[in-house]
């Protein structure tokens, strides 16, 4: 029994010191192995219409993927919020020869995926094929007839404005979306990024099939064009397409650069009343833009104060202490004439207040104080390890190259951003978040029954 | 190999294990083995990226509550992240981020399962973690405590503040009553409140286990040192005999259901649905293909009947979405949901709804319509393969409910074999009104 005792005893022991000893065992061999990644090697080129072109070859999958950007997004919409958006939703309504119907069963019937998309700088348009000449040749020819010669009916735009008046009003059944839509207002105001890319009630209805149509042939153009083509083709089938789709769009240059968005210089606190268990919150500021040199050590201390998922500081404290939360996060969004960091959450109404107050004054210390070497070394590692995800699949590549495409970046970037997370210091997250992010300026937004009022959490802890 | 009459997991890894390996020259990228303990390892080769991703799939869902423990298998899921007996709470997301990864859970009604993914050379590492946790893991009470109040929170954010979400969960309580599917995954608030460790403990203690599990690793890797590996860190777990298990088989046709919802929507929404076989359930699978193509019919895309007579052409519906849900261990549903545009009732709504439903009763489908589904699934075949953690995905799931994932890879060819009029007759046999229910969603009355 004695010894049946002191066996509990040295096992207790052991497992207070967990931490320092040899688990998990392969770790410790894993240390020093360097990740590797599939590397991007993409071909680039410029058509005679002057696109711009990504191409990678993938041989591996019997499948191509085309994906065009066009600076076109919510921020070219003008005095017309929801403007691009509903541009970007009638690309396959019509084209001259073909209805709604041949469009849509014509690439169905081929296994093809054709669909558009409108973000706050872009329009996508995308088509997913399988490869072999049988199936790509038709699709493609569909593809190009689809986006050759939009024909925006008036009856699919009434459709449209019907469907986006509708998702509009379920927006105000939750709280998400309308935080959101009054973040970027509060922060942006009259910036092309403050208003909302599906547009309001009174703009949608506003609308007129000739808006879309002058849309269409303003931003829809070569010049203004980038194409990214991954999967099973040579590269002279990849020049031929490039040029038939270059040949199809309207004729054009790049749009006008967009005039920079500026932080807020002083805080500003915005509530929307409404009846929800949660509020839900979000804060943040203005900091910089895509290509801007402090984008690194910025992108860094992010992934360490709210970017990284379980292990940030943000989730660490606030859900997995305290349990205030299901989700915490920040974000930094670097755009083509602005980018915020951001941070988001929601929690139960009675701790609001806490959840707040403890989030602002952890937002504060970082600022302050920067992270940890221990936090940068695991923000690090995290990051280069990730780098192998990140170009795993077609998907994933013809992300990276349209990204590359769209806002001009050498095509060895991911290397060159790998290498620079390498060599960042605790120092220069220190100053870069010093330098753009002022903890008293911040916008605040909530929605929630009641405006929350920041206060620090009594001490919850129970001396463990 | 068909596992219809099989009552218990152990009854279908006995059936397995009779069948013997499987002839690996048909499908050369997936490899199937047992550990010395019995559990199952599937492994899928996919080289063109050096990366894998890890999951362990669990035969225990939602499903298997019992009536005022509902939200203990997705608590228990949390509770995995937090305290083992090398771990302290947040470090096992720690080590994940720390070798460059990502991980997470999913629980649902049929299954609860873990997964990481990396750079190809931590797997040691992800396989290391997965064990320590199926062998190792502490209930504390305190962070049991803490990891409720996440919950709560959760259930608040994407249900009680998200009327639709709500609307599904009430409408849930319908589509297959006195199951543990009438439950949300989630839990309702009450039964969450009153969980305790222990309960979370006991649980843990019957469902995870190597008889209770498969491991499937996918990604850039050899199979035979993948089996090694598993061998190392699982193959000295005990394998228990395991007890859960719905007793499989169709249930009795529940009768004609319809439900009333008054929530503050802005705009409201039809839901319908028909308790209809699923492949677990099925003697043979024909009816579960006929009922998949009938799916597709009506709303396999833009071209499909419902986008283009309902949403285009009368303009009746703002939006509609239909699908098959075949793959559960209890009964299948065939759903309908739909919001109407402005100007169309509730009633309206249903009554052109059920009108293309009787249509194809009364007609089989055009070959063409049938031919398109097809297109679009064979392509769908590759395009998944595009994606390594659909793939173990696949793997994992078909495996947990005892159905072959052999399944998959002729899932098409299978298709192919429906004719028109077995799309008729599943029509008939199943979307009638004694399998129904049906939800009209409305804003409270003023």
């Amino acid at each position: 029994m004695t010894r049946a005792l002191t066996l509990i005893l040295v096992l207790a022991l052991l497992g207070g010191c967990q931490t320092a000893g040899d688990f998990p065992a392969t770790a410790e061999a894993l240390k020093d192995v360097p990740t590797q990644g599939r590397e991007l090697t993409p071909k680039q080129w410029t058509t005679d219409q002057g696109s711009t072109v990504l191409f990678m070859r993938t041989e591996e999958l019997p499948m191509l993927d085309v994906r065009l950007t066009f600076a076109a997004g919510s921020t070219r919409d003008g005095d017309r919020p929801g403007l691009a958006s509903l541009t970007s939703a009638l690309l396959d309504d019509g084209s001259e020869g073909l209805s709604v119907d041949d469009i849509a069963r014509g690439f169905e019937n081929l296994g093809a995926r054709y669909s558009t998309s409108s973000h706050r700088d872009m329009g996508v348009i995308e088509l997913r094929t399988l490869s072999q000449a049988k199936w790509r040749e038709p699709a493609v020819e569909l593809f190009l007839d689809t986006i050759g010669a939009p024909t925006f009916p008036e009856d699919a735009l009434e459709r449209a404005r019907t469907q986006r008046l509708q998702a509009l009003r379920r927006h105000q059944q939750v709280p998400g979306p309308q935080v959101n839509k009054a973040f970027y207002r509060t922060l942006y105001g009259d910036h092309p990024y403050g208003h909302p890319s599906g547009g309001t009630m009174d703009s949608i209805r506003a609308i007129e099939r000739q808006h879309l149509q002058a849309f269409w042939n303003e931003y829809y153009t070569t010049g203004n064009a980038v194409i990214a083509l991954v999967g099973d083709i040579k590269q002279e089938e990849a020049k031929q397409l490039a040029a038939r789709i270059s040949e199809r769009l309207p004729e054009g240059g790049p749009a006008p650069e967009l005039e920079s968005a500026k932080p807020l210089t002083e805080r500003k606190r915005e509530h929307i009343d409404f009846p929800s268990q949660q509020t839900h919150l979000k804060l943040g500021n203005q900091l910089i833009q895509r290509g801007h040199p402090d984008y690194v050590p910025l992108y860094v201390g992010n992934h360490i104060l709210g970017g990284g998922g379980f292990t940030s500081i943000l989730m660490e404290e606030v859900r997995q202490e305290r349990g205030y939360v299901y989700g915490i996060s920040s974000g930094l969004h670097p755009m083509a004439a602005g980018g915020p960091l951001t941070v988001g959450l929601q929690t139960r109404n009675q701790q609001a207040g806490e959840a707040l107050g403890l989030t602002l004054s952890l937002v504060k210390d970082f600022v302050a104080e920067g992270p940890t070497q221990e936090q940068l070394r695991k923000a690090r590692d995290n990051i280069r390890g990730n780098f192998a995800r990140s170009t795993a699949s077609n998907s994933d590549i013809v992300g990276q190259l349209a990204a590359i495409g769209f806002y001009d970046l050498p095509l060895d970037y991911l290397e060159w951003f790998r290498e620079q997370v390498n060599q960042t210091s605790v120092e220069d997250v220190k100053q870069a978040f010093q330098k753009h992010l002022k903890p008293e300026n911040l916008a605040i937004v909530s929605i929630g029954p009641e405006k929350p009022e920041p206060r620090m959490p009594e001490d919850d802890s129970e001396g463990e | 190999m068909r596992l219809r009459d099989q009552g218990s997991l152990i009854a279908i890894m006995a059936a397995v294990l009779l069948a013997g390996p499987s002839p690996a020259a048909d499908y050369p990228d997936t490899h199937e083995y047992r550990l010395s303990n019995d559990m199952k390892l599937l492994v899928r080769e996919d080289h063109r990226a050096p990366v894998a991703t890890v999951m362990i799939w669990y035969g225990v869902g939602s499903a298997d509550e019992p009536p005022g423990r509902t939200g203990l298998a997705h608590l228990l899921e949390h509770m995995m992240f937090k305290n083992t007996r090398h771990l302290q709470p947040g470090e096992f997301s720690k080590l994940v981020s720390r070798f460059g990864g990502t991980s997470n859970a999913f629980t649902s009604y049929d299954y609860t399962a873990y997964y990481q993914e990396y750079e190809v050379s931590r797997l040691p590492l992800a396989l290391e973690l997965e064990a320590e946790r199926m062998r190792n893991l502490e209930i504390k009470p305190e962070e049991f405590q803490r990891e409720r109040n996440v919950v709560l929170e959760e259930r608040s954010q994407r249900v009680e503040d998200n009327p639709d979400a709500l609307a599904g969960e009430k409408f849930s309580a319908i589509t297959r009553p006195g199951t543990g599917y009438a439950s949300p995954v989630i839990g309702w608030s009450r039964d969450l409140k009153q969980l305790t460790p222990a309960m979370a403990r006991d649980w843990y203690e019957r469902f995870y286990h190597p008889g209770n599990a498969r491991l499937v690793v996918a990604g850039d890797v050899d199979p035979d040192k993948v089996r090694t590996l598993a061998e190392r860190f699982f193959g000295d777990i005990p394998a228990r005999e395991t007890n859960a298990g719905l007793a499989r088989g169709e249930r009795p046709v529940p009768g004609e259901r319809r439900l009333k919802l008054e929530l503050p929507v802005r705009v409201p929404n039809l839901r319908m649905s028909w308790n209809v076989p699923s492949l677990v359930n099925l003697d043979s699978p024909d009816d579960y293909y006929a009922l998949t193509m009938l799916a597709g019919v009506l709303d396999g895309g833009q071209s499909a009947r419902l986008e283009s007579r309902l949403v285009r052409g009368a303009e009746i519906a703002a939006g509609t979405s239909t699908g098959y849900r075949g793959l559960t261990r209890g009964d299948g549903l065939f759903r309908i949901n739909a919001t109407p545009n402005p100007g169309t009732s509730l009633a309206e709504l249903e009554e052109a709804l059920l009108k293309q439903v009787r249509q194809l009763k009364k007609n089989p489908p055009d070959a063409d319509e049938l031919e398109r589904v097809r297109a679009q699934v064979t392509a769908s075949d590759v395009y998944e393969k595009d994606s390594v953690f659909r793939q173990a995905m696949e793997l994992g799931y078909l495996d947990t409910l005892g159905l072959d994932w052999r399944l998959a890879k002729r899932f098409s060819d299978r298709l192919a074999e429906v004719t028109p009029e077995d799309v008729q007759q599943a029509a008939k046999q199943y979307l009638v009104p004694a399998r129904s229910a049906v939800a009209r969603v409305q804003s409270e009355a003023k």
